[in-house]
């Protein structure tokens, strides 16, 4: 090979992975600037005054922020506990009973992530409203956990299917009953996985924006909301430290999902 | 046992499949009622006619939109799962496969906020573009528009599909690829002729997904670009909030449905082209 040609082509690789990495981090490093602008207008290329004004304001233990904040983590954990009631049981059905048409089951729990949910959500809201339960915590709960039961039943499923049958049977051979195998062997090593669903439903219903604004207007409002409401409001400040905040859980769950959903579960996963 | 294996486990799946039916197939069907519904009650297509009416550029507008989003998001996890398999530069890949990764599964509504600051007239994109002097300070524009949509939809979706991507492409015989190599062929000839053949299916179902969920995302719209043209999903929430028009709103969610089925078909076609085939 030419050194020279071979040179080229990694230096136009360096500049292309420069023009990569400013196309993927630029958006959020606009965002974080926008969080500790003080004062930052037009002819100005960076903030005029940086300051964490915006900081105090939102994380005032009185302000909208902070309620925004224990409203949606509420919901998530409720949301949590509703999907995983509801999975785990689904979960081993699906992934050691005899069932009949289990594929179809397993499609029928894709179902509310294949559709478009816009036109859902509006019925959804028209009915919660007739049975006077629109805008309660309760029905933002279920709707989040409709949406996340896809991940939380393939996942259980999975993790479900990946424990070792031997294990199992051991424990039957020696006396213990069914009921006592699965909570002390089935169960806890099928865990990480069923941890891993449950994370991966606490960050969707954290994040969950559509279903929210039309079933938990004008009475709930979690923090993407208050995004919303002050994006459109033009208050960037309180938008972006918003949007910083839901930014780190995902951006956490992103790095370490491997560390929970091992390699032999994620193979399984729609299986 | 009092109940067989058969009936524990449907006992066991039934309040999931409860939950999916109550809030996802009967408003499914309630919104079909209602598309079809006449004012006066009976079958009609009004609510059909009344949508087109209004909304015939937005139905266009959104199909092109999710189609041109679809594509390059396409192009960019090729070309992403493709440096990340066949890349022989160890720094490069390195740092290509820790960045690549960060939007997966930032929210919509963080991404539509970032994009909302970033491609500002006066946003850090243009700023940077002024003061490496790529740009006179007069040229900036505003990308908040069809533009600013593509781009957080492709921006926060290529993670996604590049990941999928990545995977199928790790997965097949290494042994073709490096023959390939060997007979003299150059890297993108053995990524477009030899590698993405093989992963086409994983990358169609990866991009269908993707095509229904931009379908289904009303914060990117909404926060990104202007009043009009702008997506269905927009329109659909105006007729609700504003009108209370259920039946139009409906009629505009039927026909996203159609669009979503369509991708879906195409998927199914030539998945069963494929299978009549070997």
């Amino acid at each position: 090979m030419m050194p020279l040609a071979s040179s080229l082509r990694t230096a136009l690789a360096v500049v292309l992975l420069a023009a990569f990495a400013f196309v993927l981090i630029g958006p959020l490093a606009n965002l974080a600037l926008w969080s500790v602008a003080e004062r930052w207008y037009t002819p100005y290329k960076l903030p005029v005054t940086y300051g964490t004004r915006y900081w105090q304001q939102v994380f005032r233990p009185s302000g909208d922020a902070m309620a925004s904040l224990g409203t949606s983590v509420w919901i998530a954990v409720l949301t949590v506990v509703v999907a995983l009631a509801l999975s785990i049981p689904a979960g081993y059905a699906l992934a050691r009973l005899k069932l009949p048409a289990r594929a179809l089951f397993m499609v029928v729990f894709l179902l509310p992530q294949a559709f478009p949910s816009v036109a859902i959500y509006i019925n959804v809201a028209r009915v919660f409203y007739q049975l006077g339960i629109n805008g309660t915590v309760f029905a933002v709960v279920l709707v989040h956990a409709a949406h996340g039961l896809v991940y939380s039943v393939w996942i259980a499923a999975a993790a479900f299917g990946a424990v070792d049958k031997d294990l199992e049977l051991a424990a039957r051979n020696i006396g213990a009953s069914p009921l006592l195998t699965f909570f002390s062997v089935t169960l806890p090593l099928a865990a990480p996985g069923i941890v891993a669903s449950g994370i991966f439903v606490f960050l969707e219903s954290l994040d969950e924006f559509t279903g929210t604004f039309f079933v938990g207007v004008p009475q709930v409002t979690t923090l993407p909301l208050l995004l919303y409401n002050a994006a459109m409001g033009g208050n960037y400040q309180v938008a972006s430290i918003t949007a910083l905040i839901l930014l780190v859980p995902s951006v956490l769950f992103m790095l370490f999902i491997e560390r929970f959903l091992r390699a032999d579960v994620l193979a399984k996963v729609g299986a | 046992m009092s109940i067989s294996q058969r009936q524990l486990a449907l006992l066991l799946i039934a309040p999931g499949l409860a939950l999916v039916a109550a809030l996802f197939l009967y408003p499914l069907s309630f919104s079909l009622i209602s598309a079809f519904t006449g004012p006066k009650g009976g079958v009609s297509l009004d609510a059909f006619r009344k949508a087109w009416e209004l909304y015939s550029g937005d139905v266009l507008f959104t199909v092109v939109i999710v189609l041109a989003s679809c594509s390059f998001t396409g192009l960019a996890a090729i070309i992403i799962a493709g440096t990340l398999t066949l890349g022989e530069n160890r720094w490069i890949v390195g740092t290509l496969k820790a960045l690549y990764r960060w939007p997966l599964f930032i929210p919509f509504i963080v991404a539509a906020q970032c994009m909302r600051t970033f491609l500002a007239k006066n946003g850090l994109m243009n700023n940077s573009f002024v003061a490496m002097g790529l740009m006179e300070p007069l040229q900036a524009v505003s990308f908040l528009d069809w533009r600013g949509i593509i781009a957080t939809f492709v921006w926060k979706q290529t993670p996604f599909v590049a990941l999928l991507l990545a995977g199928a492409l790790a997965a097949i015989d290494r042994a073709t690829l490096e023959a390939g190599r060997n007979l003299g062929a150059s890297r993108l000839r053995v990524l477009v002729e030899l590698a993405l053949p093989q992963v086409m299916p994983q990358l169609l179902v990866a991009l269908v997904l993707s095509f229904v969920t931009m379908l289904s995302v009303l914060s990117v719209p909404m926060m990104v670009a202007g009043s009009q043209p702008t997506l269905l999903t927009v329109d659909m929430a105006f007729r609700i909030n504003a009108y209370g028009d259920y039946a139009t709103a409906n009629a505009l969610g039927v026909i996203t449905y159609l669009l979503s089925a369509g991708a879906a078909i195409i998927y199914l076609k030539r998945g069963m082209a494929k299978e009549s085939a070997s």
